[in-house]
């Protein structure tokens, strides 16, 4: 997938939960809102483009991917 | 005429819950108070002639056919206009009653001679059946002087000449009896009034509009006054080449939401006609010309009958038989998932396919793919719909019945536009409209409803395509800071600590309608106006289409839409709630059988271990618990390499879905497509197999409305290509190793109802019984649920959330400075594959762009001229219709036909919760061109090759 677009998704995922909540709150919604519907090989991808180093991710989105890297590395994952 | 089954009572029922005691022929009886007495007599088994009156409409008491004796009364009383009083005692045969009657058929008959042989009404007209009844045989009036003065045979000759101009029905004044059913079911069912009685006396005479012929005056061809009037004078054309039906088939129309019941009546195995079930649930004896005459593309010379495969695309396609071609899928996708792994594979299912379809369709994908790597098209029409209904209220589904919009004090109708998509709906709707509720349209274009001949909307927020957001806010902004929130409600049913949040969230100056103006291009005080009729109103309900969920905002504008209604207290009774208007016949259902990628039929999680693992039991498999792909990330997967092969059911993604260019370029890159469809449409030309579909009158099963209203589909006619759908997919699951094994669709109902609390009292037997059934049905509710959320939510408290506007990327720019929006019409079906191989094309045989004078006159384009559309996906061309029903700076169309390629131009933005296509908002460029791309030529030359002339009759059913 275009990784462009990819974390454009993210962001608009982020721009509905982040008038909702204080930004930590907000990045675990999103983590767990894409933990909900996106598939896998969307979820691996979108954390591998956030340890390139390249998305232009927003703030929330950017912490919401950083949640779901922490648990991919954790065994239960 | 009606259906031939149909046993008419003469008057429509009284909804009164008094009962009154009277007497019929001596005999007693109760019926409810306000009923005629002609009613009452026919529900004592006793038919009193008549002619005028019939139960669908009001009575009217015209013909005088229907007189009684009333006991203490005067004279004859005509019983179709006369109602029962307590203790009334009638008297409905004497030898006077006889002969006063026998003197009206007379007189009719001496109008209309009794020339029956080879009439289309011949033994189910109701004059011929009064005279029978009165041993009329001729008329005493029809030799010598007459008495009173007839027209004469010249008169007739010259105003006697058949109107031929519909092409399913014809009008024939001769056989006219000016009963005037016609003309009042035109007002009182269909609404449009069209017709009127001209001239006087024994010289009036049925009108169309001025006199124009059907075709050119304002009718709709939704056939109600066919279906009232009691002789041939309005017939279906179909009746000419039929002998006479001799069977009604009672089943459920295949094209929009509304889900009409109709009934089909056959003659030698083949549909003669298609009439409205009166006692339909969902239409209440109506239609519109799609179900009620567009079914002809059922037997198109189009229609696939042989199983195909081929290698590769380049390849012919070569004629194999059902074993062979599900042999062949079967091991490819096996070969695939071998080498690319067990997610490489999926299937789409269809909402024009039946519940059972569905259910088994997601079933071999979950079981026999073993992914959930299912998806269907309501991914491009309501998933926001599913997403958000179900946040706020705990149910993906709308809220009402149909029929609760006659209790609605204020309708509020926003991105929708019924009396296109959803007919028989918007018949409904303007009878409550008649009756004295207000309508509020937020639309960005003048839709036929806000400025009708007969009905006038209140207020018509005319915001700007992508605001739909910004619009809900300020709305309820004005509901909240004006008071008018329901307190009491809300701390009763919702979650309290989400609605102080969003209650001070639109109560912040900057959601104020005067705030937000610049934003909506809707002026402050209209939309104050319109909230405070919303919100103050005894009972307020919401309407919406896919002008709320087509946007990149989609599911926000549904929250919102909800914690609007929640506020005002619009939810949990009649004449209130939240209703989508879906559009294909079976987008509800579909959605309900587990068609989504991340939930278990029932609007489950895949995650959820207790669900799952009840589905494990029944299906005797290892489900996967992590959801799968959508359809567009299905397309990002092909063209990644690691999505290989895909199992379609009567979708036409290759036309429906937006970026065409971006779609094709992922199809062809599949190994394995298998395309089940009726006919050879656009996504099958990159099929690998090809498997011929059935229509819904080839097959048994269910249908779900809107109003979540499980409904039978009947099998008329035996599958063309010999089996079924629900059979095809059951062979391929067997072939994939995954056993399945059904005598009838009844039995996916039983497991079906077996793994869905919500259908655990569904049954075949209880549909045969009730007609049609609301889902909920369990035991809490083993007759249905018509209201939902009644006592309290589904999901417990209502939930609020605060929907932010963000405006969409598709904003107007220099390059781009025009908004595309996209819409419906009446005659034509979504991607057209069925109502443009039908007569439908008479009014509608081409796309056009809607542009307000003031951009045309800009770029030098007149009425009728070709204008290229260019956007950042692509660039189409089609013709300009020049109008004000747009808004400058706003240009619409349609996309019926694939050479428009409409989706050629929308872009992959979509809805951030769902992804759903945001197909309301592409921003775009008009010029004037000479003439249509080339690959539109030659679409349009393939299509003019194929399909039969427009004026030839359609093939006949
Ligand atoms: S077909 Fe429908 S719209 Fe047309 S005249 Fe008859 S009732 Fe009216
Ligand atoms: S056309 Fe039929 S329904 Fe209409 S007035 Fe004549 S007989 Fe009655
Ligand atoms: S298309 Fe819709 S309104 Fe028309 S007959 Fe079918 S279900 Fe009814
Ligand atoms: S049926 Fe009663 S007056 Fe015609």
């Amino acid at each position: 997938m275009h990784a462009e677009q990819l974390v454009q998704m993210v962001n608009d995922i982020s721009a509905f939960f982040a008038p909702q909540f204080p930004e930590a709150e907000a990045a675990a919604e999103v983590a767990g809102h894409l933990k909900r519907q996106w598939e896998k090989r969307m979820r691996l991808q979108i954390v591998e483009i956030l340890n390139s180093g390249e998305g232009a991710f927003s703030p929330v989105g950017r912490a919401a991917i950083a949640l779901l890297a922490a648990e991919a590395t954790r065994p239960a994952g | 005429m009606y259906a031939i089954d149909h046993h008419d009572l003469g008057t429509p029922p009284s909804t009164s819950q008094t009962m009154v005691s009277i007497e019929i022929d001596g005999r007693p009886f109760a019926v409810p108070e306000g009923t005629s007495v002609m009613r009452a007599a026919a529900l004592a088994g006793v038919s009193i002639p008549k002619l005028c009156a019939t139960d669908s409409l009001k009575s009217f008491g015209s013909c005088r056919l229907c007189l009684v004796e009333i006991e203490g009364r005067k004279g004859y009383p005509a019983s179709c206009t006369t109602l029962v009083a307590d203790g009334m005692k009638v008297r409905t045969e004497s030898d006077k009653l006889h002969q006063l009657r026998k003197g009206v058929v007379e007189l009719y008959v001496s109008e209309h001679p009794l020339e029956c042989e080879g009439c289309p009404a011949d033994k189910h007209c109701e004059l011929q059946d009064m005279a029978a009844v009165h041993g009329v045989t001729g008329s005493p009036y029809i030799a010598g002087d007459s008495c009173p003065p007839r027209v004469t045979a010249e008169s007739r000759a010259i105003s006697y000449q058949t109107d031929t101009s519909n092409p399913y029905f014809n009008f024939n004044p001769e056989l006219c009896i000016v009963c005037s059913r016609c003309v009042r079911a035109c007002d009182e069912t269909q609404g449009t009034l069209a017709l009127t009685i001209s001239g006087r006396g024994l010289a009036s005479q049925v009108a169309a509009s001025q006199s124009e012929s059907f075709v050119e005056s304002e009718c709709v061809s939704c056939g109600a006054c066919v279906e009232a009037c009691p002789t041939a004078a309005l017939s279906e054309k179909s009746l000419l080449s039929f002998t006479k039906p001799t069977q009604a088939i009672t089943t459920t129309c295949a094209y929009c939401g509304v889900g009409c019941s109709l009934k089909a009546e056959v003659a030698d195995g083949k549909v003669a006609r298609m009439v409205p079930n009166r006692d339909g649930h969902a239409n209440q004896g109506h239609a519109c010309v799609k179900g009620r005459f567009a079914y002809g593309y059922a037997t198109h010379a189009d229609r696939l009958t042989k199983p195909m495969i081929r290698a590769t695309l380049s390849d012919p396609w070569r004629e194999v038989s059902w074993d062979e071609a599900i042999g062949h899928a079967a091991s490819e996708f096996k070969r695939i998932q071998a080498k690319y792994g067990r997610g490489a594979v999926g299937g789409i299912t269809s909402s024009r396919c039946t519940n059972e379809e569905t259910w088994l369709v997601q079933k071999l994908v979950r079981a026999a793919f073993g992914n959930n790597n299912v998806d269907t098209c309501a991914r491009v029409c309501h998933s926001p719909t599913g997403y958000g209904l179900k946040q706020t209220l705990g149910e993906s589904a709308g809220t009402q019945a149909f029929t609760s919009v006659m209790k609605a004090n204020v309708v509020l109708l926003m991105g929708a536009n019924p009396t296109e998509g959803h007919p028989v709906f918007a018949s409904q709707l303007k009878r409550a409209l008649r009756a004295g509720a207000k309508l509020i349209v937020i639309d960005p274009r003048e839709i036929a409803l806000v400025n009708g001949p007969h009905i006038k909307a209140e207020h018509h927020l005319q915001l700007r395509p992508g605001t739909n957001v910004a619009m809900i806010n300020a709305l309820a902004h004005v509901a909240v800071t004006e008071g008018f929130v329901k307190d009491d409600y809300v701390a009763a049913r919702c979650e309290m600590a989400s609605f102080n949040k969003w209650r001070e969230f639109v109560a912040q100056e900057r959601n104020s309608p005067e705030a937000v103006e610049a934003v909506t291009g809707v002026p402050a005080a209209s939309v104050r106006a319109a909230a405070r009729l919303y919100a103050s109103a005894v009972n307020g309900a919401i309407y919406y289409g896919l002008g709320v969920t087509e946007h990149s905002q989609g599911s926000t504008t549904v929250l919102g839409i909800a914690n609007l209604a929640m506020a005002t207290g619009n939810i949990g009774r009649e004449g209130v709630g939240v209703n989508p208007l879906r559009g294909q016949n079976n987008v509800q259902g579909s959605c309900d059988m587990g068609s989504f990628p991340h939930e278990l039929p029932g609007y489950r999680h895949v995650s959820d271990n207790a669900v799952r693992g009840s589905f494990e039991a029944v299906w005797g498999v290892t489900l996967d618990n992590e959801q799968g792909l959508r359809i567009p990330n299905m397309f990002e997967a092909a063209l990644d390499g690691t999505f290989k092969g895909m199992y379609i059911q009567g979708e036409d993604i290759a036309q429906s879905d937006p970026n065409t260019q971006h779609v094709v370029a992922a199809l062809t890159s599949l190994e394995c497509l298998v395309v089940q469809d009726i006919f050879m449409c656009e996504t099958a030309k990159f099929a690998h197999v090809l498997l011929p579909g059935s229509s819904f009158l080839e097959k048994d099963g269910t249908f779900t409305n809107a109003e979540r209203r499980i409904s039978r589909v009947r099998k008329v006619m035996e599958p063309l290509p010999g089996l079924a759908d629900w059979e095809v997919t059951m062979r391929l699951a067997n072939a994939l190793g995954h056993p399945m094994h059904y005598d009838h669709p009844s039995q996916i109902m039983a497991e079906i109802a077996s793994l869905m609390p919500t259908f655990t009292g569904v049954t075949y037997e209880k549909l045969e019984r009730l007609g049609s059934i609301q889902w909920p049905c369990n035991d809490a509710a083993p007759e249905g649920t018509p209201t939902m959320h009644i006592d309290q939510f589904v999901r417990g408290k209502g939930k609020f959330f605060v929907t932010e506007y963000v405006p969409t990327r598709e904003r107007s720019s220099s390059r781009f400075p025009l908004l595309l929006t996209t819409g419906r019409v009446l005659t034509q079906y979504n991607v057209g594959a069925q109502t443009r191989r039908t007569e439908n094309n008479v009014w509608h045989s081409e796309d056009r762009v809607e542009i307000h004078p003031h951009d045309a006159e800009n770029r030098g384009i007149a009425d009728g001229d070709w204008i290229g559309i260019t956007s950042r996906a692509g660039e189409t061309v089609l013709r300009a219709q020049v109008t004000d029903r747009v808004q400058p700076g706003v240009i619409y169309t349609t996309f019926h036909f694939p050479e428009s390629g409409a989706n050629v131009v929308t872009t992959e933005n979509s809805d951030w919760a769902t992804n759903c296509p945001e197909y309301k908002v592409t921003a775009v460029e008009v010029v004037k061109v000479d003439k249509p791309l080339d690959w539109q030529i030659r679409f349009r030359q393939n299509r003019d090759a194929r399909l039969p002339s427009r004026h030839k009759a359609p093939a006949a059913v």
